[in-house]
């Protein structure tokens, strides 16, 4: 029952497309990096690496085109990230 | 359904190994998660130490590294394209580049290394023990991390290797290219833990 034909095809133009979007991502990563913005610093440059992450599985890794169930477990794997980083930082605040 | 091709009548499912290789990429994600939850806590209990031997780190190095892994991610990416529209000269002439690429990034890491070390930022070394706890602390993180890295990328561009000798030998064809695809994955995987290393180690100043 595989469907080893039927693949989505990402053309050349969307590959350089993206290419771009992530460069122009690590500049702004740099370029905020370099303003100071205090207690925000981790949180921005982790919000624009979470983006260029995003955009990396969809596209180059195909995940918005391949079957739905490899991005359902990409997520709860993503779930269970955050609550055991969530637990860590429970733990240690509450010391 | 059907395989078309009579002489290639072997079993196949490229849905379960994409799956497969997919399964094996969250342990290489919960791997280095476990990193950056350390370095999470101890940046939290030792901050302006991080704070300070993050400076020591030279940004030059990182952003050409982010540019040439980013770069190397996108050539993966369209070598796949390459191989779905038939086109398997293309297909590896990227790949090499993307060998030439993952060679330039442990070359520029020998390089950072080669000078922490020159200057006796190493763990063991007389300068190091007489570092604040803190900044020890991110030296040895900094380390392991991209190190553990290092290592992902020498093992990606291996098996990038493996993807070349099988496109030169007709074993990877536009309608037979999971194993591409899987080590396209692996690469990409390289280069999305970087996203993420960069930013924590380089910038946060």
């Amino acid at each position: 029952m595989s469907d080893n034909h039927q693949h989505h095809i990402v053309s050349y133009k969307t590959n350089i497309i993206i290419w771009i979007v992530l460069l122009i991502f690590t500049g702004l990563t740099v370029g905020a990096a370099q303003l100071n913005l205090q207690s925000l610093t981790v949180f921005t440059a982790l919000l624009l690496a979470t983006i260029k992450g995003t955009v990396v599985a969809l596209y180059f890794m195909h995940l918005k085109f391949d079957n739905k169930i490899l991005g359902f477990f990409v997520i709860i794997t993503m779930i269970i990230f955050s609550v055991t980083l969530l637990l860590v930082f429970l733990d240690y605040g509450n010391r | 359904m059907e395989n078309q091709n009579p002489t290639h009548n072997e079993h196949r499912d490229d849905q379960a190994s994409k799956l497969g290789m997919w399964l094996f990429l969250f342990t290489e994600i919960l791997l280095f998660g476990g990193l950056f939850f350390v370095y999470a806590i101890y940046r939290y209990m030792n901050h302006d130490d991080f704070m300070h031997a993050s400076k020591h780190l030279n940004l030059t190095f990182g952003l050409v590294n982010t540019i040439v892994l980013i770069t190397s991610s996108f050539t993966v990416a369209v070598s796949i394209t390459a191989i779905q529209k038939n086109n398997p000269k293309l297909a590896l002439r990227l790949l090499v580049l993307t060998i030439l690429f993952a060679l330039t990034f442990m070359v520029n890491k020998f390089f950072e290394w080669g000078h922490k070390i020159e200057l006796g930022i190493y763990p063991g070394s007389e300068y190091f023990l007489s570092l604040p706890k803190g900044e020890a602390l991110f030296y040895v993180l900094y380390y392991f991390m991209t190190g553990l890295h290092g290592l992902h990328v020498i093992i990606g561009a291996i098996l990038i290797g493996v993807t070349i000798y099988r496109l030169k030998k007709n074993r990877i064809t536009h309608d037979n290219y999971i194993f591409q695809e899987n080590a396209g994955l692996y690469w990409h995987l390289v280069d999305l833990i970087w996203i993420f290393l960069f930013p924590l180690l380089y910038l946060i100043t």
